[in-house]
């Protein structure tokens, strides 16, 4: 009791002096809060989203970035030129640009960094960006030629990813604890477990940011998330883990409460190879057993927009093909028992720990026994899901949300954990990957949705929401994340 | 009779009926989601209300009392089956190697915190109802050998034993005809307790997500689901706490007026 009196009189005392420091004078640091720690800091190396949440365009640069509107701009490099058969790439860098060891960011570590990036050993998670780059030619100090060996309408956005940003060589040996970029600030401190802190690189080539400092902080608990909220510990959250809370978030006028878009196409992955879902039959059956709606509004309490297909619904290119996997349960039972399963067969589910997967989960357990799936519950830890399920192929079903953007490629890929392989697909992907005509690309990416949608080659959920909760005064936050980023440059205090 | 021996024995017994009647009713299926009616407050139509995911909550108690039951009955049952022969052999042999094998053995069990105990057999081979019974039973060994141990030596010392020593009986048949019978009374009490710590430690692995998996209801995993909850709808989390409650009371007071009932001295001092 006594305790609990005196850290309110203590944060009653904080809030008096704060008030009196921020008086005539806007805040200039911000706490914001994310799920997941990340396990290091290199994006180069590593598929972990909390890398690309703190580093990127904050700390790391690339040729390209991603704007909030999920709109790509000029990055480090000031303009490009492009030749008339689409395969050379001439990138005019920014002059000036020194990196925060001091060293200056030229021709040389862009050379650098794309060519690390295509290496046989390239720890690069994202190997595929790269993957049609020939050559990295020097020019002179500020200018880079890329060189393609087919033209490559995607080029300029797979610049952008956090996997594609400049590094400097100096730095790479202790790139996963003290990263050195371009980015308008530098990094700090980091205490394990707790939280990051990067601080304003008064050197930064573009405008300075309004922030003096950022701290990240990894809250995973959805409990503890709500707390530190409501008693206004943190000043934001980038993607609130409880869909439940929202609701109280917006009643209060402390907080606002961002509902925007990311590009995790949440998906009921399937065993491809694994009987019985090697059946198409039996995977359009498990299709037509989810009814999408009641996840959505038991598992994230209405946040989500369905999907029918991996593609996220804002993209222009989409196609809304939920209807050809609607929710219809006696038509799944019907394509079961022409699979020979009239009574149902068992199977697994395993579940990671975001509540999207193991709230939806459970709905979908119960979906699935209504047709008579008997899909067992296997409660999993991230580090378990990537041994067993991502890496081992062990699984039959497992509920997870792909965040990458436009990842609809690795449909392509037979090796990929859900193990797809359907030469048809592969060649649309190969015409689209030489396609820059934007039409005859959305047309292609119409009808790659329309080939994963009509094999059923997973169950197609929802679209994940982006849950951004902040105190009211904070302005600059993205609303969507085209990309996993906490954008610190354009964040700033009101009033 | 006491007071708390009538009022455990009532509480206690409430909850076996509704895990008893599960078994052929329960107001709705347990496992049943009816999404747009989610997070109702008690009602006629729900006595309980509903969850996050339109389950009936009564029903989820009802069938949730079953496995909570279940764990801790099968649990207590590994500990006295197992704690009991330990304990009248150690007694048997005393001060043998035997015995000091045997008690060294229950101090190191007893070393751990029964929790972690039980979080450590669950982390390893996987989480589910069965492994937390095993969890849970593991740490009711030392008590029951500790106890049938303790009453055991000194049974040993009185004249009855020693006729019967004289008869020629061996040691195994003495344990067996003449110690177990005498600390019946005290495994009985002993087990009581044992079973509300045990229903305590089902519910706590579930929580943490280590005791029965989904679907099967289970206190502590409605517990853990409500948690972000309690503010807006706190009847998920008050009612199966509240089921908690009543068991490990109920069982408790049994315990306790068990022993007074059972206790030869105090019955004799309270006449």
């Amino acid at each position: 009791m006594t305790q609990q009196m005196l850290r309110s009189l203590a944060s009653a005392l904080a809030v008096g002096a704060s008030l009196i420091a921020t008086q005539g004078l806007a805040k200039s640091d911000i706490t914001i809060a994310m799920q997941l720690e990340p396990p290091h800091l290199d994006p180069t190396s590593a598929a972990a989203q909390a890398i690309d949440s703190v580093v990127y365009t904050n700390i790391f640069e690339g040729l390209t970035r991603f704007k909030g509107d999920g709109s790509v701009v000029p990055g480090l490099a000031e303009s490009w030129e492009i030749s008339d058969d689409g395969k050379e790439y001439t990138f005019r860098l920014h002059d000036g640009v020194t990196f925060h060891d001091g060293s200056v960011m030229d021709a040389e570590d862009v050379k650098f960094s794309l060519d690390r990036a295509l290496g046989e050993d390239s720890a690069n998670a994202q190997k595929a960006l790269f993957a049609g780059i020939e050559s990295v030619e020097i020019v002179d100090p500020l200018t880079v030629k890329v060189t393609l060996s087919e033209p490559n309408g995607n080029f300029l956005f797979n610049m952008a990813w956090g996997d594609a940003v400049i590094v400097s060589p100096d730095s790479i040996d202790d790139i996963k604890t003290n990263p050195v970029g371009t980015g308008a600030f530098t990094f700090g401190e980091w205490v394990q477990g707790d939280s990051i802190t990067l601080n304003r690189n008064p050197d930064y080539w573009g405008d300075q940011p309004a922030l003096e400092s950022a701290t990240f902080k990894f809250i995973s608990d959805p409990t503890a998330a709500f707390a530190a909220m409501m008693a206004e510990d943190i000043d934001a959250f980038d993607n609130f883990p409880a869909p439940e809370n929202l609701p109280q978030f917006e009643a209060d006028p402390r907080f606002q409460v961002l509902v925007g878009s990311t590009e995790g196409e949440t998906i009921l992955s399937t065993n491809n190879k694994q009987p019985p879902f090697d059946d198409i039959r039996v995977r359009e059956a498990v299709a037509h057993a989810i009814d999408r709606q009641a996840i959505i509004d038991g598992a994230m309490f209405g946040y989500g927009t369905p999907i029918g297909t991996h593609f996220a619904p804002h993209n222009p290119a989409y196609v809304d093909l939920t209807g050809n996997s609607a929710y219809d349960p006696e038509k799944a039972k019907t394509l079961l028992a022409e699979a020979g399963f009239a009574d149902g067969f068992e199977t697994t589910l395993h579940l990671p720990p975001p509540s999207y997967a193991r709230r939806g989960g459970e709905i979908v357990a119960a979906q699935l026994a209504d047709v008579g799936i008997n899909a067992e519950i296997i409660n999993v830890e991230w580090a378990q899901w990537l041994e067993s399920v991502f890496k081992g192929k062990d699984f039959g079903l497992t509920i997870v949300s792909h965040t990458e953007p436009m990842d609809i490629g690795i449909y392509a890929r037979p090796d990929y954990y859900f193990q797809y392989d359907s030469l048809d697909f592969q060649a649309v992907m190969d015409t689209l990957n030489s396609t820059t005509d934007p039409e005859e690309r959305a047309k292609l990416l119409g009808e790659a949705q329309r080939l994963i949608a009509e094999d059923y080659v997973n169950g197609y959920l929802f679209q994940l929401a982006k849950l951004g909760v902040a105190k009211a005064g904070v302005q600059g936050l993205w609303k969507n994340a085209p990309t996993a980023a906490i954008d610190l440059t354009e964040i700033s205090w009101s009033e | 009779m006491s007071r708390n021996l009538i009022l455990g024995a009532a509480l206690s017994s409430l909850v076996l009926l509704a895990a008893l009647i599960s078994f052929i009713w329960t107001p709705y299926d347990y496992a049943a989601m009816n999404i747009p009616d989610k997070l109702q407050p008690p009602s006629a139509q729900h006595w309980f209300g509903t969850d996050h995911f339109g389950r009936d909550m009564f029903s989820m108690i009802m069938v949730g009392a079953r496995t909570s039951i279940a764990v801790a009955l099968v649990a207590v049952g590994i500990g006295m089956a197992l704690g009991v022969p330990l304990g009248l052999t150690a007694a048997a042999r005393k001060g043998s190697w035997l015995d000091e094998l045997i008690m060294r053995g229950n101090d190191l069990v007893f070393a751990f915190p029964s929790l972690v105990i039980a979080i450590l057999i669950t982390a390893v081979f996987g989480a589910g109802a069965i492994n937390a019974i095993i969890a849970i039973g593991i740490f009711n060994i030392p008590v029951f050998a500790r106890i049938t141990r303790g009453a055991a030596l000194s049974l040993w010392e009185r004249e009855f034993i020693l006729a019967a020593r004289v008869a020629g009986k061996g040691a195994t048949r003495i344990s067996a005809e003449h110690i177990l019978p005498n600390v019946a009374n005290l495994l009985i009490v002993q087990g009581t307790i044992q079973f509300s710590l045990g229903i305590l430690a089902e519910a706590g692995l579930s929580y943490v997500g280590l005791g029965a998996q989904p679907p099967t209801p289970s206190w502590g995993r409605m517990l853990a689901d409500a948690q972000t909850m309690v503010s807006f709808a706190p009847h998920l989390a008050l009612i199966p706490g509240g089921a908690i409650i009543v068991t490990v009371l109920g069982l408790n007071l049994l315990g306790d007026g068990l022993r007074d009932f059972l206790d030869p001295r105090i019955r004799v001092a309270r006449a």
